[in-house]
């Protein structure tokens, strides 16, 4: 929508917004900041914001004490890990579903989006003990496959609502020109399929990253992952809002910068395709 | 084009998906029911056999029980009401023309990626400190004694390190919604005389109505469950106990699992009731 309006009034709006912006986005840049700041700033009254003197020390701290690097490596394996194997398992399904689609169809689509409502809370015990049982409570591999089912409807769902947009025609052309199944798959449909293979991949490794259910509920040490290791600075010993601000900017980082790509596929995504 | 043959190849396609979600459903689902029928206390005697519906009835008669749901309806309730209304208020703001609306949108959806165990412990040691948090300075500043955020107001610092996290994910949802609105109807609203608000009122709310809809019951189901958020800031004291930290701490904590279930199937009716509502409008639009 964009309207032809009087330079006065958008730089009205434009200072309205970026006042509102910078306000919600403060707490990130106030965390970033003080990243960089000794503990004895951080708590400085008046604030500082910008004139400290710089120090890198807080991200040698926090990584000399915790091994930080074990935590961010159990990230991405159980973000990754659920998230690829999630990927696999939903491609078949999301492709016969929109491609060959039955009666069924839309009943077993709303059943798994059913699944993602069950409450995490009201399964917690069974999941805790089945983990014990087996042997895998603190494992990364039990995380991987708990926050794959977790994410499975919504990734099938994604999957589906991008599929769904691949024009049947072209597959018949493909077909009327001689394609087999597998000419099919490799060049017509692999291709078209690749966007929103890569979307449903970037969303839902950063969902899987910020899960704080079960990350903090079945691990310990071996297999906790970043969620886990900042929930350990919630009962803190002496000054540390400058560690705790270094531990958070590097949890936090990566998925921001991926999270900007993402907007709009979070919308599909979260929404279910309802609104696009 | 679809033949026998490749329906037979759709069935098997979908079966590890639908076998694994299957399972995913009914093992923990049927162990949860199990176990809510059951006197079950794994540190205190361990099963003790069948109670049938005395977990569910000494559940509700706990003094803990109304509290908790009194707690999360008002922190749901809160966390709906600041993200919906302002949600509208920036989804409007960021469709008029300005400049830089890319990095306004990313400064704005920032939140919403941040994991909720920084979120919560960022805001309750930086901001809602006593002593060193920036609200302290700030009411310093002004001459006023500090607050207490969590323990003198647990339920609304809770509601706005929420709201902080979602009311990104409404804005863009309500903000997709506005741009997919014809602008034809508008200038023709606009050459008809309405003014701002009739035109607010008429065309744009009813036209985001479905989008708000959605945002209510998505973020509904996400909102009965919070937990990372009240773990690390209040572990569920000073009356900021909902109904999933009880049950979380019936199960974990205390150690009665009889108990504890019994309230998990108490959560998963609450959610499906919920769910049931979302699940028709998506399925509406699935056949659209």
């Amino acid at each position: 929508m964009a309207r032809a309006v009087s330079n006065p009034r958008k730089a009205l709006n434009t200072a309205i917004a970026w006042g509102i912006g910078l306000l919600i986005f403060f707490p990130i840049l106030w965390t970033i900041l003080t990243s960089f700041k000794t503990e004895a700033e951080a708590i400085a009254n008046p604030p500082v914001f910008l004139a400290f003197d710089w120090t890198l020390e807080n991200y040698s701290v926090v990584q000399e004490r915790s091994n930080y690097m074990r935590f961010l490596w159990n990230s991405v394996f159980i973000a990754g890990g659920s998230t690829l194997l999630g990927v696999i398992i939903a491609v078949p399904a999301a492709w016969s579903m929109a491609f060959v689609p039955s009666k069924r169809t839309k009943d077993i689509l709303l059943w798994m989006l059913s699944t993602k409502m069950l409450p995490a809370v009201g399964v917690l015990y069974p999941i805790y003990l089945l983990c014990i049982q087996l042997g895998v409570l603190d494992n990364r591999y039990a995380l991987v496959v708990i926050l794959m089912l977790i994410n499975l409807p919504i990734i099938v769902w994604m999957l589906y609502t991008y599929f769904k947009e691949i024009p049947g025609e072209i597959l018949e052309a493909a077909r009327m020109d001689g394609a087999g199944l597998k000419e099919e798959i490799l060049y017509v449909l692999t291709p078209m399929a690749v966007p929103g293979i890569a979307s449903t991949l970037l969303l839902n490794f950063i969902l899987a990253w910020n899960e704080a259910f079960w990350t903090l509920n079945l691990t310990a040490v071996d297999a906790a992952p970043l969620t886990a290791f900042i929930a350990s600075y919630s009962s803190p010993e002496g000054l540390f809002f400058a560690k705790l601000s270094a531990a958070s900017t590097m949890a936090i980082a990566p998925i921001l910068i991926l999270g900007w790509f993402s907007q709009k596929q979070l919308v599909r995504g979260l929404t279910f395709g309802a609104v696009k | 084009m679809a033949t026998q043959h490749s329906r037979s190849a759709a069935r098997f396609m979908m079966a590890p998906a639908v076998f694994l979600l299957l399972v995913w459903m009914l093992v923990p689902l049927s162990m949860t029911l199990w176990f809510s029928f059951r006197r079950f206390l794994p540190l205190r005697g361990g099963d003790q056999g069948f109670v049938w519906f005395e977990n569910y009835s000494r559940f509700i008669s706990s003094s803990a029980f109304w509290p908790s749901v009194q707690t999360t309806l008002i922190i749901v309730g809160g966390i709906l009401l600041i993200s919906v209304v302002f949600g509208i208020l920036l989804a409007l703001l960021l469709d008029q023309p300005m400049w830089g609306q890319g990095v306004v949108r990313i400064l704005v959806i920032a939140p919403f990626f941040v994991m909720p165990t920084v979120s919560a412990l960022v805001w309750k040691n930086m901001f809602m400190d006593p002593t060193n948090g920036l609200f302290a300075h700030l009411w310093r500043a002004f001459g006023a004694d500090p607050v207490v955020w969590l323990s003198d107001a647990p339920l609304f610092s809770i509601i706005l390190i929420v709201s902080w996290q979602w009311l990104p994910f409404a804005t863009l949802i309500l903000l997709t919604a506005i741009q997919s609105l014809d602008s034809e109807q508008l200038e023709a609203a606009e050459m008809d005389g309405a003014g701002h608000l009739s035109r607010f009122g008429y065309i744009i709310l009813p036209h985001m109505s479905r989008a708000i809809t959605i945002v209510i019951l998505i973020q509904t189901i996400f909102l009965l469950s919070i937990f990372a958020e009240i773990f690390v800031t209040t572990g569920g004291a000073f009356g900021s106990r909902t109904l999933t930290y009880l049950i979380y701490q019936r199960v974990l904590e205390s150690q009665n699992v009889g108990l504890g279930s019994a309230g998990g199937v108490y959560a998963i009716i609450l959610a499906n009731i919920v769910a049931l509502f979302l699940m028709r409008i998506v399925g509406k639009n699935l056949d659209a």
